[in-house]
């Protein structure tokens, strides 16, 4: 236990941190100073409770240095605690505006953990629900985007075509936000045909919004010359960085989990991987413009193949069972009871199972003890990643390009913070 | 798959494998401990293996006498499109693991989150702070003798 003692009180850490020479600053000659600028955690270009702190040339930025954890809760621990079913509401909470695409991304690695093998049906709502929350997800980050730099407008447009996305969800599981909607094996309810009317008017209108938004902001002087050569990530430092997703895309680099490690029933769709060299924070905003229309048109793929058949795996000693069965006959009643008390029973080892997520890669590594709580869970974030190449994209940068990088990253800081 | 990744860490660097496992498709090949910076050099500049990106560093308490905490690294290779994990174990007494981040500049904020998580020491990092816990807490918290719900007292409070 750590004694703080008076000395320690009086001179509190805080204090001596704004002794420290870095934010005082001497002008002597206003143009030869360099000056230390703290930018968040509240602060409403950083996209939740990110903190940079900047080192300034007059305005040019020579160093950052992104600070996280404001928003740490700690889920890795709480996994520890809980059963594999329990986590599920958890998985939420990582990225917010992609909740759907993290409950199927964990359930995926459960049931790679556990072998269970997933009906057809629920593989292909699964990958509407994760398209649909791509979309959304992009949408948003498309949106706030252009509102960073200081075109308001797109972002109410955005956010009104994300609310029919929404209102799809609110149908599909009763929730908007968060839907805690896949099950291990299956899915919470079945895809039903007010979503399919729904889907299609949204597929229907979809590209013309889209198209609207496309021409707003392309031709757009002001937002393509803040965005153009701004915030440039090369092909070889993000390979490096290790960074997933857009960014990756952006620089150049192809990949996409969706076609290189095939999941759910990518393989049997058509879609382009879209990429563009150009690495900054244009070439962002359009990759994930392109793969909106992509996910649009895997969408319409999706839903003319959807078969028939359960949404449910019939396991009963891993997946649990429908709550009507569960009210009304004793043996589903015991196994739903068993599961909730003891979980399911995976076997002894370790899996780790990345899906391509709309940030990146997101991945759960599982080590599994046998029992029915993982013995460690780690959550692989795209945000986190993502976050940490923020320094080399920043170096040289002026200082109201940060928030148009910040905005091209698109850091959701719920599933950066974990 | 197995075989070369296996096979080339033997064959340039002997001694270094101590085991290697599949499960469930998934490659994994405990290393010597002091061995990783090499091996993970000689993994990404295979001409045929290339694994040239880090896609996590993690560590694992397994709360055991001997090798307690298992730092693990997880692998992909562009060309290859494929997996590995490199696994070193341990020992609670020397918790020390010479870093990669001269192998992979992304493993940077992962070796620090397994510090901040672990305690585990990256001899070489360039900026082994804590990563999301505060600097003056004392503890960590994904060790599994820290409690769940947290130690009273751990961080300090206004006082009265």
């Amino acid at each position: 236990m750590p004694v703080r003692t008076a000395e320690d009180s009086k001179k509190s850490r805080i204090l001596s941190a704004l002794e420290d020479q870095d934010t005082t600053v001497i002008l002597d000659d206003p143009l030869e100073n360099e000056m230390i600028l703290n930018m968040g955690p509240q602060h409403p270009a950083t996209h939740g409770v990110l903190r940079l702190l900047v080192r300034l040339d007059g305005e040019t930025v020579m160093a950052v240095v992104p600070e996280l954890g404001y928003l740490h809760r700690g889920y890795e621990k709480i996994a520890e605690a809980s059963t594999y079913h329990e986590f599920i509401p958890h998985t939420d909470r990582l990225d917010y505006l992609s909740p759907i695409a993290n409950n199927v991304a964990y359930c995926l690695a459960v049931e790679k953990l556990a072998g269970i093998e997933v009906p057809e049906r629920a593989n292909y709502i699964r990958v509407l629900v994760c398209e649909m929350s791509r979309i959304a997800s992009h949408l948003v980050a498309a949106g706030s985007m252009a509102m960073d730099v200081g075109a308001l407008t797109v972002l109410l447009w955005t956010f009104r075509e994300r609310e029919k996305i929404l209102d799809i969800y609110d149908v599909l599981c009763g929730a908007r936000f968060t839907t805690s909607y896949a099950r291990i094996g299956g899915l919470q309810q079945d895809w039903d045909d007010r979503c399919t009317a729904m889907l299609e008017r949204f597929l229907g209108e979809f590209r013309g919004d889209l198209a609207e938004v496309e021409k707003l902001l392309g031709t757009n002087r002001i937002f393509v010359d803040r965005c153009e050569n701004v915030g440039i990530l090369t092909r070889g430092d993000a390979i490096a960085m290790g960074i997933t997703g857009p960014i990756l895309r952006a620089a150049g680099v192809p990949r996409d989990l969706r076609r290189d490690k095939p999941y759910l029933v990518y393989d049997r769709l058509d879609f382009n991987v879209v990429t563009l060299d150009e690495g900054d924070a244009l070439a962002r905003f359009y990759v994930r413009i392109g793969e909106m229309k992509e996910s649009a048109s895997i969408l319409r793929q999706a839903l003319d193949a959807l078969p028939a058949g359960p949404y449910r795996a019939d396991e009963p000693k891993k997946v649990v069972p429908r709550k009507d069965r569960i009210y009304t006959r004793m043996e589903e009643l015991i196994q739903d009871f068993m599961l909730v008390n003891m979980g399911i029973d995976p076997p002894v080892g370790e899996i780790y199972q990345g899906v391509e997520s709309s940030k990146g890669e997101l991945g759960f590594y599982i080590v599994s003890d046998g029992t029915g709580h993982p013995w460690r869970m780690k959550i692989r974030s795209p945000s986190t990643n993502n976050l940490s190449a923020l320094p080399l994209m920043l170096k040289g940068c002026m200082i109201s390009d940060i928030v148009a990088v910040i905005g091209s990253v698109d850091p959701v800081m719920g599933e950066a913070d974990k | 798959m197995t075989r070369s990744v296996v096979e080339t860490l033997q064959a340039r660097l002997p001694g270094s494998v101590r085991g290697s496992a599949e499960f469930r498709g998934d490659l994994t090949v405990v290393v010597r401990r002091e061995d990783i910076a090499r091996a993970g050099e000689i993994l990404k500049t295979d001409p045929d293996l290339a694994f040239d990106m880090v896609i996590d560093v993690l560590g694992v308490d397994m709360y055991r006498p001997e090798e307690r905490f298992e730092v693990v690294y997880n692998l992909y290779s562009l060309k290859n499109r494929e997996y590995v994990r490199l696994k070193v174990l341990v020992d609670e007494r020397d918790l020390t693991v010479p870093t990669v981040t001269g192998v992979w500049a992304g493993s940077n904020w992962h070796e620090r989150e397994t510090y901040d998580m672990f305690g585990i020491v990256f001899t070489g990092h360039p900026d082994l702070r804590r990563m999301f816990m505060p600097d003056e807490f004392e503890y960590f918290p994904l060790r599994k003798d820290f409690p769940t719900m947290g130690i009273p007292d751990s961080l300090p409070l206004p006082r009265r």
